[in-house]
């Protein structure tokens, strides 16, 4: 007995080590499967180890659990990239789902014996695995359109919310005081499985990068606090690896959209998104064709691609690499700007052009990129608008004043792909398309890179 | 096995400025990798599911652990699978097959 229990300790010993070379592998493209690896052979000697436990008396729940497990989650391993935003809310979801029903049982099983350290640990567990659970069904659904992209908001929404967060805490510090009061367990989850939903009703899905980070992060927490619960110390390091990972991410997904920490902390995003002051006279816009276009990147040295969203809803970067291997082949250096919110999730852009075969060394960073600008003959800016807004930079009475951008301005031309003169998400007019330099492609995003490429390809090669 | 608050909470502290420094190092470039792969990873929650499942303790303990199997392995398998298959597409330029 005592030899079982060691050989489980040292299983999960060699596990946490795994997992955290695992995430140090990930740290470059190079390593980065190898990372995968690791991951994979730690998760297996855990749960080999987990199985030789003692206490264990009948396997076959076990056994359909992972059988279950396996098959729900081989679909979901194999989306399209477009989808992964989506599935890596719903696995936030699953994730807190299992936190929360097993933070549930164990509640029941001690209860009213509950030492209060625990009862505070296992309140935290199961409060942030609730509010995940039902956040990630929702910002999934919303992803997936499923459900309405458009914030819903509404007078007095914050303090609502705030409430209900108060009650579920106020519920929780009472368990802790009087854990025989096992009636009020059931409101601790229902109130935060409520509030999940109404966190992410007033959020639209430019702020979904921000949202899915901060969910990241909620779970990985709720699963720590299991940890604490459970008394493992595996269980306690990947939750708070997880945890770190969602907050670093968040945080930097905040400060790409320019929005304080403080405020993406209290689920308050979506609300900055003032309407844009109606200046919608008319300006003239110089357009041009995908020949006349095609004839420009040709005669260029140096050309950056700056990919939005946009691209990605079109089904463009198939098209895009075409665009890359003939101006390539020209001997033209064309390098790709990477905005980090320019995708439904931090670094998503770089999985969907990875996937049309674009190689990882040509996508730039933002802080890259930008000093390279000046001396670009073109910027060719694809289904992207907010993210290459000079107003960003100059016009301090803009919504977006403040946020970090991709100096698209500083090229010596700049084309810009675009269906219509429509403001993008934000609602706000870009005085990028007005400039004396700058061409307007206007069309689908896939049909013009496609013509640009037909002209490249069948004029002179 | 209980741990007392105090090794817990040391255990998370250094664990959490090990996730800060690692994960400070993750290119941009493979952050939708990142946040799947320590997401398949926190799915090690599996194995308190399995415990609660394995001791039958309750018949409601039994139920909720196996619920909690099905979530967290379909995290494990999806999750390392679509990491790996994300991370085979990133290929350095240089000599470009057909």
């Amino acid at each position: 007995m005592f030899a079982s229990e060691n050989i489980l300790e040292i299983t999960y010993l060699i596990a946490t080590a795994l997992f955290v070379l695992s995430l140090k592998w990930l740290s470059s493209p190079v390593t980065a499967r190898r990372g995968v690896w690791a991951g994979e052979v730690g998760m297996l000697l855990a749960i080999a180890g987990t199985l030789l436990h003692k206490g264990i008396v009948d396997y076959r729940w076990i056994a359909i659990g992972l059988v279950l497990g396996t098959i729900i989650g081989v679909p979901l391993g194999r989306v399209a990239m477009t989808a992964v935003p989506q599935r890596t809310a719903l696995s936030h979801a699953f994730g807190a789902l299992c936190v929360t029903l097993v933070g549930t049982a164990e509640f029941y099983m001690r209860a009213p014996n509950v030492p209060q350290f625990m009862m505070g640990v296992l309140s935290l567990e199961v409060i942030l695995g609730a509010l995940t659970f039902t956040g990630s069904l929702m910002a999934a659904g919303k992803l997936q359109e499923i459900l309405p992209q458009r914030p819903i908001t509404y007078k007095g929404q914050n303090l609502v919310n705030l409430g209900l967060l108060a009650i579920a805490v106020g519920i929780g510090v009472t368990l802790v005081l009087h854990p025989d009061k096992t009636f009020l367990f059931p409101f601790m989850i229902g109130i935060p499985l409520a509030f999940g939903v109404m966190m992410i009703i007033p959020i639209g899905g430019a702020d979904m990068p921000t949202v899915i980070s901060l969910l990241n992060s909620y779970a990985g927490l709720s699963a720590a606090a299991m940890g604490f619960v459970l008394g493992s110390k595996l269980l306690i390091v990947a939750g708070a690896l997880d945890g770190a990972s969602g907050f670093i991410l968040s945080v930097n997904m905040s400060k790409a959209m320019n929005r304080s920490f403080t405020n993406v902390l209290f689920g308050a995003f979506g609300q900055e998104q003032v309407a844009a002051a109606g200046t919608t006279e008319a300006r003239p816009v110089r357009s041009a064709s995908p020949e006349e276009a095609a004839g420009i990147l040709a005669a260029a040295s140096k050309v950056v691609i700056v990919p939005g969203y946009g691209m990605a809803v079109a089904q463009a970067q198939h098209k895009v690499r075409e665009l890359y291997d003939a101006l390539t082949k020209r001997g033209v250096d064309v390098k790709f700007g990477i905005h980090p919110v320019a995708g439904r999730m931090p670094g998503h852009m770089n999985v969907l052009l990875a996937e049309a075969d674009i190689p990882y060394d040509k996508l730039l960073e933002m802080d890259d990129i930008n000093g390279e600008f000046p001396q670009t003959d073109v910027a060719l800016v694809i289904g992207a608008n907010d993210v290459t807004n000079p107003a960003a930079r100059e016009d301090q009475s803009s919504p977006i004043y403040g946020m970090p951008i991709l100096d698209v301005d500083k090229a010596r031309t700049v084309m810009v792909i675009k269906r219509s003169m429509a403001a993008g998400f934000a609602g706000i007019d870009n005085p990028l398309y007005y400039l004396d330099k700058t061409l307007m492609l206007f069309g689908d995003a896939k049909n013009v890179v496609g013509s640009i490429v037909r002209e490249l390809t069948g004029g002179h090669s | 096995m209980q741990l007392d608050l105090v090794t817990s909470l040391y255990v998370f502290l250094l664990a959490a400025f090990i996730g800060f420094e690692v994960i400070r190092r993750v290119s941009p470039l493979l952050h939708t990798p990142l946040m799947s792969l320590t997401n398949a990873l926190d799915a090690i929650a599996v194995v308190g599911a399995i415990i609660l499942a394995g001791e039958g303790k309750t018949n409601f303990a039994k139920i909720l652990g196996t619920i909690a199997i099905i979530a967290a392995t379909s995290n494990i398998v999806g999750g390392f699978m679509i990491t790996d298959r994300m991370l085979k597409m990133f290929k350095a330029s240089g000599p470009r097959k057909p």
